[in-house]
């Protein structure tokens, strides 16, 4: 079972919740952190890390010996990453999505692939759990191709049982990066909290992720701070609550020292334990309804 | 005219209840929201109703079913595993569709269309703080760099037009495409962090995006009582990259208590928070001003 921790609004607790499930999850387990742009995962975790590897986007190169500048790249490229002047080819790599076209469409076979390096991708353990995650690099723009090589890693053989579930912390947003990350999933838990941001960021993910058809349940975390509208909005679209974190000073200050929650608080070990029971259930039931 | 952008590599440090925040304290001043993806601004600040525009980006293909002869050429050539089947004809699956148009040019039946796809809207309305720029990215979308583009674009326009000298942004989390659309050529990013380890690791990532773009930088250290060894940690990195701290805000649970009654900190209370706001903006106009001038 593949399980995505999202969230509309950022800081509402994806990556507590991420790691304190890692923490008491009763089979084996994968952790991987998909939120490339900022991954948090690992500070909590603290795994060794076995390996890492640059993960790369193909890139046109041009051979100008060869190109006869008929302009049929630059016609074809939406990301006006090649461009032709006169009998000047000039490529704007950072712009260039991978999608190959460039290569395809030459008539004279001047362009050739190159790559630009997106991130690296790192693999390892933390205790129990198998760990990954991909790191973007600072000034690269696109996370999703990252996110996808990450999650092709997923599979490894050499972390954990290959029939181990998967918990992915997804980067915030309703946006291309974090429909990547639950693209993958059997099912998708939002994190948010009680107070109006919350709420309209709730709503924005319940609608970017509801056509998906996968099941989906909330944890409130900070629960007691704020106003009622967020458990009547998940009554109303028939969100199921799975869990709530209650709003405390102590559980912000174990976050803030590094702890993880679901290990160090033991009034809460057994809330992340309940959670993961509610998350079985969701996706048993709604499985149970599909062949119904 | 100077533009100010808040951001803060990790998300939910506090962006959004400062730039409102400061939108308060501030004058002749233009607000936008550049976090295009789940904008927030506009539940502290209540803008008057006004028309929506409809922004364009890119392209989507369509395939005419009836043309189609399945040869197999778009499945093969697309690299984003686009292009799915259904009952023994394909189809352009388009949440992984980039819009490139390999699929639509390599068509030996010309049989894809591809049209312009609208991927948001964007507006500009009336606060009690003045004129705002906002937008919505459709759920699911991509391209939010360039609605982030063209919203400051039209914001600058709309500054210029109106007489207004400053551009305050709330922005994005992370440090990806949408942000790099907000951050680069703004005369000083505020960058909002809070002390945990994943909030001084994200402060360093987004500042070294700021130093990649040459923005200058000030650090605001909000709920700084959680952690406060941590919290002196991150004014000794900051100190040690010469980048101005105008202050350390408590952790206050007023922000919420504001937030839900549509205000924001500065208008709810006068408390502790809220003079070292007034305190922050002051510098912050400070710094402002010192990097223009240099």
């Amino acid at each position: 079972m593949k399980i995505a921790i999202a969230s509309g609004k950022g800081g509402t607790g994806k990556t507590l919740v991420s790691a304190s499930l890692a923490a008491v999850w009763e089979r084996p387990v994968k952790a991987v952190d998909l939120d490339v742009e900022e991954p948090n995962l690992h500070l909590f975790l603290k795994p060794e890390i076995d390996g890492t590897q640059p993960a790369y986007m193909p890139v046109p190169v041009v051979d100008e010996e060869k190109c006869s500048y008929c302009r049929a790249c630059a016609e074809l490229c939406q990301y006006k990453a090649i461009s032709v002047l006169g009998s000047v080819v000039m490529t704007f790599t950072d712009m260039c999505h991978g999608c190959g076209g460039c290569m395809a469409v030459c008539p004279t076979g001047a362009i050739t692939t190159g790559r630009r390096i997106l991130g690296e991708i790192s693999w390892g353990r933390a205790g129990g759990a198998g760990f990954i995650m991909g790191c973007l690099r600072v000034g690269e723009a696109m996370s999703p191709p990252l996110i996808r090589q990450v999650l092709a890693q997923v599979n490894r053989k050499d972390l954990s049982a290959p029939t181990a579930d998967v918990l992915f912390d997804a980067p915030p947003g309703v946006s291309c990066p974090a429909v990547s990350a639950v693209l993958d999933s059997d099912v998708i838990v939002l994190v948010t909290e009680p107070t109006p941001f919350g709420l309209f960021d709730l709503r924005l993910a319940h609608q970017a992720f509801a056509p998906m058809g996968k099941p989906m349940g909330v944890v409130v975390n900070r629960a007691g701070l704020g106003d009622e509208h967020v458990h009547r909005f998940c009554r109303k679209s028939g969100l199921p609550i799975l869990a709530e974190i209650p709003y405390d000073r102590n559980i912000a200050g174990t976050y803030a020292r590094g702890g993880i929650v679901a290990r160090d608080m033991p009034s809460m070990a057994k809330r992340f334990v309940a959670l993961q029971r509610a998350i079985d259930d969701l996706v048993h039931n709604k499985a149970e309804a599909h062949h119904a | 005219m100077h533009e100010v952008v808040v951001i803060s590599g990790k998300g939910g440090t506090g962006k959004t209840s400062l730039t409102a925040a400061f939108a308060h304290l501030s004058r002749e001043t233009l607000l936008c929201d550049l976090d295009v993806d789940a904008p927030d601004l506009h539940l502290i600040l209540n803008p008057s109703p006004s028309p929506a525009e409809p922004f364009f980006s890119g392209f989507e293909p369509q395939i005419d079913r009836q043309t189609c002869t399945a040869c197999g050429t778009c499945a093969q050539m697309c690299r984003f595993d686009a292009i799915a089947e259904r009952e023994g004809k394909p189809w352009v699956d388009l949440i992984r569709c980039e819009g490139c148009g390999v699929c639509v040019h390599f068509c030996p039946e010309r049989a894809i269309a591809f049209s312009p796809k609208q991927c948001g809207q964007w507006r500009i309305s009336q606060t009690r703080f003045g004129p705002m720029v906002h937008a919505q990215l459709y759920p699911g979308e991509e391209n939010s760099g360039k609605l982030v583009a063209h919203l400051r674009k039209e914001a600058r326009q709309l500054a210029e037009s109106s007489g207004l000298r400053l551009i305050l942004s709330d922005g994005p989390p992370g440090i990806g495409c949408p942000v790099i659309s907000a951050l680069s050529g703004v005369d000083l990013a505020v960058m909002v962090t809070e002390p945990t380890p994943s909030g001084l690791h994200d402060l360093k990532r987004v500042v070294e995006l700021s130093d990649h773009f040459k923005v200058p930088a000030a650090v605001i250290i909000n709920k700084s009582d959680l952690n406060a060894s941590m919290a002196d940690d991150i004014s000794s990195f900051c100190a040690s990259r010469g980048i101005p701290v105008p202050t350390r805000l408590p952790h206050d649970t007023g922000f919420v208590h504001a937030m839900v009654q549509g205000r924001t900190i500065t208008e709810h209370e006068d408390g502790v928070t809220s003079r070292h706001l007034r305190s922050a903006w002051a510098d912050i106009l400070k710094t402002l001003h010192a990097v223009k001038a240099a």
